[in-house]
């Protein structure tokens, strides 16, 4: 076991999936000398040579064609996006060619598209977005976006062994607050699982990423005040875990989903239309939605805080919830 | 470079050419019995630059075809009841009713990727393959063929200067068919070749006659062996015409018929007739042979693809998702070690040999290339430096 951060135990998924595989190699803007604009890939370069960790021109297109062009040769390429922001530059290439590939004509397309993305260090409008909900909307990829550093890890790890395109979200505000005891052996943690982080019979809170961090906070509030709340981190947004959320809304028979994403066509919405078609029977109450404001991600501080959803947010959210 | 071909070989591309034009006119007849879904492309006129680029190809060299493309298509192995099934969208088709046209592959034995519609996609993922070719130590060459109007994509921007970095064993094949739906090529770039624009990629580029498949395979075959020797990626530019609509419905009105007969009097097939027969390199009878042999097998393809089932409609819900147990394994032709530590280590520096500078106060005027000519408005384009204050002068007028 090792004390690792967020950060480093993606840079350890990197290092390690290389190691075990001569197919897998990394491209994107600085990763190699640089390190990345964050050191994520630091080091790879050092240990991996020029051929398996290219700098890349300023070309997200490129980056993403290439990467889709080298993974018909039976390579496992992971790319990355300097910030997640940027995929916007691709989105062609990945919802167009990576996503259709094997169902149009058989050619899996098992590639990582991997970056930073979130809220909360003042990035403003073009460094703090969270973009999977564009992805989550195309059949035939997959959307990954963890809370923990042993999620972290073991999920990218799931999503380089994977043979589809995986979109691999990194929130860029754990990177270095997030720290967690990570075994040192290789392990692996399944794409489309969610996971349970606390268990509760009053209400479930599904959430995913930073808002996890946010959401146990709150529940441990929600806690004193007699509410026990049962927290699902989603962990895979595509494909969606549907069983577990619908179990636990079966036991709880109330629904509050958190997301860092702007609120309209968020995951919340296909989650509470998935609770309406399959257990409205069982609903005590209203599905309510804690999520950032409708808009761009604004910069000065006390703006965007204002966009962002809080734990005071989830506590008065919950606590109406409880109420019914 | 000497290139030279076999008697055989000669008489090999006309096969593969009359086949192309052949069964496109079988096409447009089904089209009109109403047994083609969807649109209908054509790629006659430009037979010879297909067949002849793909003609240099090795079988263990990639490809990515276009809409247009038929002729490369099946001088690497598709056959005639490939490109009937996938039009008329049924089971035994390559997608299986998936996808139509020229949209399909084969990863495994024929090494052809599927295109996208969206234009200038294709770059990139060439460079990818080419890339990995040369690290997996394949020694192929990758090649696809674009557009005119596809080289005013940015992806065709962001494909060729990445390839251009990696100098990856990659042929552009440019087919400037001159329109793009009902844009003439002067509307998409201000410039005659469009291989001109290899020189801002710092690449090599030819310029060739796309009517004529002896020229085409020539450049295309030496543009291949000098990516596989190191020395690519490399652009080539087709002059051809496009001799009818964008497809099947469009009765391209917008083409001046004087430009249909310039190009009708160098239609590739006819000339390369001649020329075959002027340099003694068939009888009447072989030539006569090529036709029966093609209008069998059409016949033959075209029985089977009509008695093909359409697919099942449960098909829709399959195959988004590849399953775990698909084994991808990459064929290696190297030596794994060499791709991985310790021999794979390095120092992480990079080796910066200019420093950038020109000479201290320096100035450097680059001209435009000449003037282009009209652009088919009427109007004369003016190159100008815009003054300030002053109102910009129009353009239109008769010109000086
Ligand atoms: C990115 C993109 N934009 C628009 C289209 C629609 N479109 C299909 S073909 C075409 C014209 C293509 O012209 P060119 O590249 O010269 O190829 P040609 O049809 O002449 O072979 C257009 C505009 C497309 N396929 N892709
Ligand atoms: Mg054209």
């Amino acid at each position: 076991m090792a004390h690792v951060t967020f950060l480093e135990a993606i840079r350890q998924a990197l290092f390690e999936e290389m190691e075990r595989d001569p197919a897998v190699v990394c491209l994107g803007e600085d990763i190699g000398v640089y390190g990345g604009a964050f050191k994520v890939t630091a080091g790879l370069l050092e240990r991996f040579g020029w051929e398996r960790v290219i700098d890349t021109p300023i070309s997200e297109t490129a980056i993403v064609g290439a990467a889709v062009g080298m993974s018909y040769l039976g390579l496992r390429p992971v790319a990355e996006m300097q910030f997640m922001d940027f995929i916007a530059c691709c989105f062609n290439q990945i919802t167009n060619f990576a996503a259709k590939s094997y169902y149009r004509w058989g050619a899996p397309v098992p590639i990582v598209i991997r970056g930073p993305s979130g809220g909360g260090v003042h990035g403003g409008p073009f460094h703090s977005q969270n973009p999977e909900m564009y992805f989550v909307h195309t059949p035939g990829l997959k959307v990954v976006y963890p809370a923990t550093p042993y999620d972290a890890k073991g999920l990218l790890k799931s999503a380089i062994r994977d043979n589809n395109p995986v979109l691999f979200f990194e929130h860029k505000f754990l990177y270095r607050r997030i720290k967690e005891e990570i075994p040192a052996d290789d392990y692996t943690v399944p794409l489309g699982q969610a996971k349970v982080r606390r268990e509760g019979r009053d209400l479930t809170l599904v959430t995913y990423a930073a808002m996890v961090h946010t959401c146990l906070e709150a529940a441990e509030q929600l806690a004193q005040e007699g509410i026990e709340v049962e927290l699902i981190d989603l962990r895979t947004l595509l494909p969606l875990d549907r069983e577990t959320i619908l179990q636990s809304l079966r036991k709880t028979n109330k629904l509050l989903v958190v997301h860092e994403d702007t609120k309209t066509g968020g995951i919340a919405g296909e989650i509470a239309a998935l609770v309406c078609e399959n257990a409205f029977e069982d609903l005590d109450g209203p599905i309510l939605r804690v999520t950032a404001l409708d808009t761009p991600v604004p910069y000065s501080p006390p703006l965007e805080e204002r966009f962002l959803p809080n734990v005071h947010d989830v506590v008065r959210a919950a606590r109406e919830l409880a109420r019914y | 470079m000497k290139i030279s071909l076999r008697r055989e070989q000669y008489l090999e591309l006309y096969y593969y050419m009359r086949l192309n034009r052949s069964l496109e006119e079988r096409l447009v007849t089904l089209f009109r019995q109403n047994k083609v879904v969807g649109g209908l492309y054509s790629s006659l006129g430009q037979e010879a630059t297909s067949v002849g680029t793909a003609y240099a190809l090795e079988k263990r060299d990639w490809m990515a075809p276009m809409i247009r493309n038929v002729g490369a298509l099946l001088v690497k192995g598709y056959r005639p009841r490939d490109i009937f099934l996938q039009y008329m969208a049924r089971y035994d088709s390559p997608t299986h009713g998936k996808d139509g046209t020229s949209h399909f592959g084969d990863l495994k034995e024929r090494h052809v990727i599927s295109p996208i519609s969206m234009l200038g996609d294709l770059i990139p993922v060439m460079t990818g393959v080419a890339i990995a070719g040369r690290y997996l130590g394949q020694n192929i060459v990758a090649m696809t063929w674009i557009g005119d109007g596809g080289t005013s994509t940015g992806a065709f921007h962001e494909g060729m200067n990445f390839a251009a970095t990696q100098r990856a064993p990659f042929v552009c094949v440019v087919e400037n068919n001159q329109w793009a739906y009902s844009t003439p090529v002067r509307r998409q770039v201000p410039i005659r070749n469009l291989a001109d624009r290899a020189r801002a990629y710092g690449i090599t580029s030819y310029i060739v006659d796309g009517n004529d498949v002896v020229a085409v395979y020539r450049v295309a075959k030496e543009a291949v062996e000098r990516c596989r020797a190191g020395e690519g990626p490399i652009l080539i530019e087709a002059k051809t015409m496009r001799m009818k609509g964008h497809a099947q419905h469009d009765p391209a009105e917008y083409v001046p018929r004087e430009m249909f007969e310039y190009w009708q009097a160098r239609d590739p097939i006819a000339r390369y007739e001649t020329f075959l027969s002027r340099q003694g390199l068939w009888t009447e009878q072989e030539k006569q042979q090529i036709l029966d042999r093609i209008e069998r097998e059409i016949a033959e393809d075209l029985a089977f693809a009509e008695n093909s089932p359409f697919p099942p409609p449960e098909l829709a819900e399959q195959g988004v998702y590849c399953e775990d147990a698909y084994e991808i394994k990459p064929e290696w032709q190297r030596p794994i070690e060499e791709v991985m530590p310790p021999k794979a280590s390095v120092q992480a520096v990079w080796q910066v040999e200019d420093f950038g500078g020109i000479a201290e106060g320096a100035v450097q005027v680059i001209e435009a290339a000449a003037a282009p000519a009209r652009d088919g408005t009427g109007r004369r384009q003016v190159a100008r430096t815009p003054q300030r204050g002053k109102k910009k002068l129009s353009a239109r007028g008769k010109g000086r």
